[in-house]
């Protein structure tokens, strides 16, 4: 920037501005995934803490018992569903508010649950779904039995759905408000149906906000643990319960740490996807 | 077809506000167990107030919240402008280390912070896990949203204004103070705010850094699904939900004036 700066005014200024930041990135996420790497590679000590042994063998385990295969569909399989039923509410919505007069405080409605407390949009499904809950209270008052709502898959699912909703509504509508419509007005001049109109005009321009939209519900549905923890009733293991038992009460810390490594590579190759068809800059646009 | 439309948006904003809608009522409720209405009632506040130990998990809250985001925001802001106004080696490197924290997923960021004061804590003693431990941890990955969104303040600034003050005679320090900084605030304001939010919403990384004693309202609420709702959650997550739209009103407040 200033052509006069000497090397030394240069690493002075990097000093100020960068210096501290990148040293908290590199003491405090760096190093400790360096940690989990090297934590991945040891064993579980007679105390449950970290030893030697160095070896693959916590990797081989995971790859070697059905089990973790399981864990791993199970996790990938909720990911893709509850995304997919994310997309279902959240993308109709986005058009209507980027249409709508006071799109302003309908965006600030997505925004607050957004921000409201995870673990209390979480326990409130508890209350609407258990046998006492909400819902049931309902179901009987029209003479019906009461269902076994919860703990269940089901809620499992309507609880990831529901906190990661705005997470999708959000990147979408930016993409949506982007949207030419004259490309819209084109296709109708050209004899397109209105289904025809919007698969080839419209549709694509929102397809970068999806993708964004899709992995930031993804990703945390794939790697979350409190909601199968909570809504599960402890009998749906999911990739992020499993590493949270690893470190909790299996007290087996290398292998949980192996699984972290997997889950993160998961991540990685979703992102790689992601790069390879958005390019460098849709992973500015995840943020 | 516009109808449909609505009538099914107006739907997802249903399903977006029913849950909270039922616990904000249900605070309001006299009956202890159960959902049926027995009669209005303000005990649970009045129970939540007077516990003592909810005052305490409330002020660990607020120390975490506010401490983490007064370091991030400082080394976020920095962080910022030195990756948008100089070219550096590792430059490249250190944008992708600020997506870490934001792409991995939080169980994994909450282990492998584990093990960082686990390893230190078995070569030097020290830090236990406790209230410090938990600021570390929740700085390390608000810094990462602060850097992006002053980031994305700083580059719709044009950077001849910079250069103006300094051709004016401004050294690096007063151009910061009377340019830089007024000019991107909006930016800092609202990464300090997200920053902010995400502490108090943190519960995944601080269950994995918090020891005795520690205990943020979050993991309070937590045990408590775990052992048994009550009505006093109830009541403190209406005053959580109301808080959040208190922020965030005046968060939308503060930046239409600008």
């Amino acid at each position: 920037m200033n052509e006069a700066a000497t090397p030394w005014q240069k690493a002075r200024r990097l000093l100020v501005t960068v210096g501290p930041g990148a040293f908290w990135l590199v003491v405090f996420v760096l190093i400790p995934s360096v940690l989990v790497f090297l934590a991945s590679l040891l064993s579980r000590s007679s105390t449950g803490s970290l030893a030697p042994p160095w070896g693959l063998h916590n990797y081989v385990r995971f790859f070697s018992e059905p089990l973790f295969w399981e864990i791993v569909g199970r996790s990938l399989w909720l990911g893709w569903w509850a995304t997919v039923f994310t997309v279902l509410l959240g993308y109709p919505l986005a058009f209507y508010i980027a249409a709508h007069r006071y799109k302003q405080v309908l965006l600030l409605l997505v925004v607050i649950p957004f921000f409201t407390n995870f673990l209390i949009r979480v326990y409130a499904w508890i209350i609407l779904l258990q046998r006492e809950g909400a819902i049931n209270a309902l179901i009987t008052a029209f003479g019906l039995p009461p269902a076994d709502l919860f703990p269940s898959t089901l809620a499992v699912y309507l609880a990831t759905v529901y906190t990661y909703l705005p997470f999708l509504v959000l990147p979408l509508y930016a993409a949506v408000e982007r949207i030419d419509w004259n490309l819209l007005e084109a296709a109708y001049d050209l004899g397109a149906t209105p289904v025809r109109g919007f698969w080839e005009a419209i549709f694509p321009q929102t397809v970068p906000g999806l993708f964004a939209g899709f992995l930031l519900t993804f990703i945390p549905a794939v790697g979350t643990f409190v909601i199968a923890d909570l809504l599960g009733g402890g009998k749906i293991t999911l990739i992020g319960n499993l590493i949270q038992q690893q470190f909790g009460s299996a007290q087996n810390w290398a292998f949980g740490a192996a699984v972290s490594m997997i889950l993160m590579l998961m991540v990685l190759l979703g992102l790689w996807l992601y790069a390879r068809t958005q390019g460098e800059r849709g992973l500015d646009e995840l943020v | 077809m516009k109808r449909l439309l609505a009538a099914y948006s107006w739907l997802v904003f249903a399903f977006l506000y029913l849950p909270i809608a039922v616990i904000v009522v249900l605070s309001f409720n006299d009956s202890r167990f159960g959902v049926s209405w027995t009669g209005f009632t303000f005990k649970w506040y009045e129970a939540l107030f007077e516990s003592r130990r909810i005052g305490e998990y409330l002020s660990n809250t607020l120390v975490v919240a506010f401490s983490s985001t007064l370091v991030s925001t400082i080394l976020g802001t920095l962080l910022a402008i030195g990756i948008v106004r100089y070219e550096f080696r590792l430059r490249n490197f250190l944008r992708y280390l600020l997506y870490v924290p934001v792409v991995v997923p939080d169980v994994v960021m909450g282990i492998s912070l584990l093990l960082l004061f686990d390893t230190v804590r078995d070569s030097i003693g020290w830090p236990p896990l406790s209230l410090f431990t938990i600021i570390l941890a929740h700085i390390s990955f608000q810094i990462a949203y602060v850097t992006l969104v002053v980031r994305a303040r700083l580059m719709l600034l044009d950077p001849a204004l910079e250069e103006a003050a300094r051709d004016l005679g401004a050294n690096n320090w007063r151009t910061f103070w009377e340019v830089t900084l007024p000019l991107i605030w909006p930016g800092v304001v609202a990464g300090a705010l997200l920053a902010f939010s995400l502490s108090l919403d943190d519960f995944v990384v601080t269950f994995f850094t918090s020891g005795a004693g520690s205990t943020t309202l979050p993991l309070y609420i937590y045990g408590k699904v775990k052992t048994g709702i009550t009505p006093e959650v109830h009541a403190l997550s209406t005053l959580m939900v109301g808080a959040t739209i208190l922020t965030l009103v005046l968060g939308v407040l503060f930046w239409r004036r600008r």
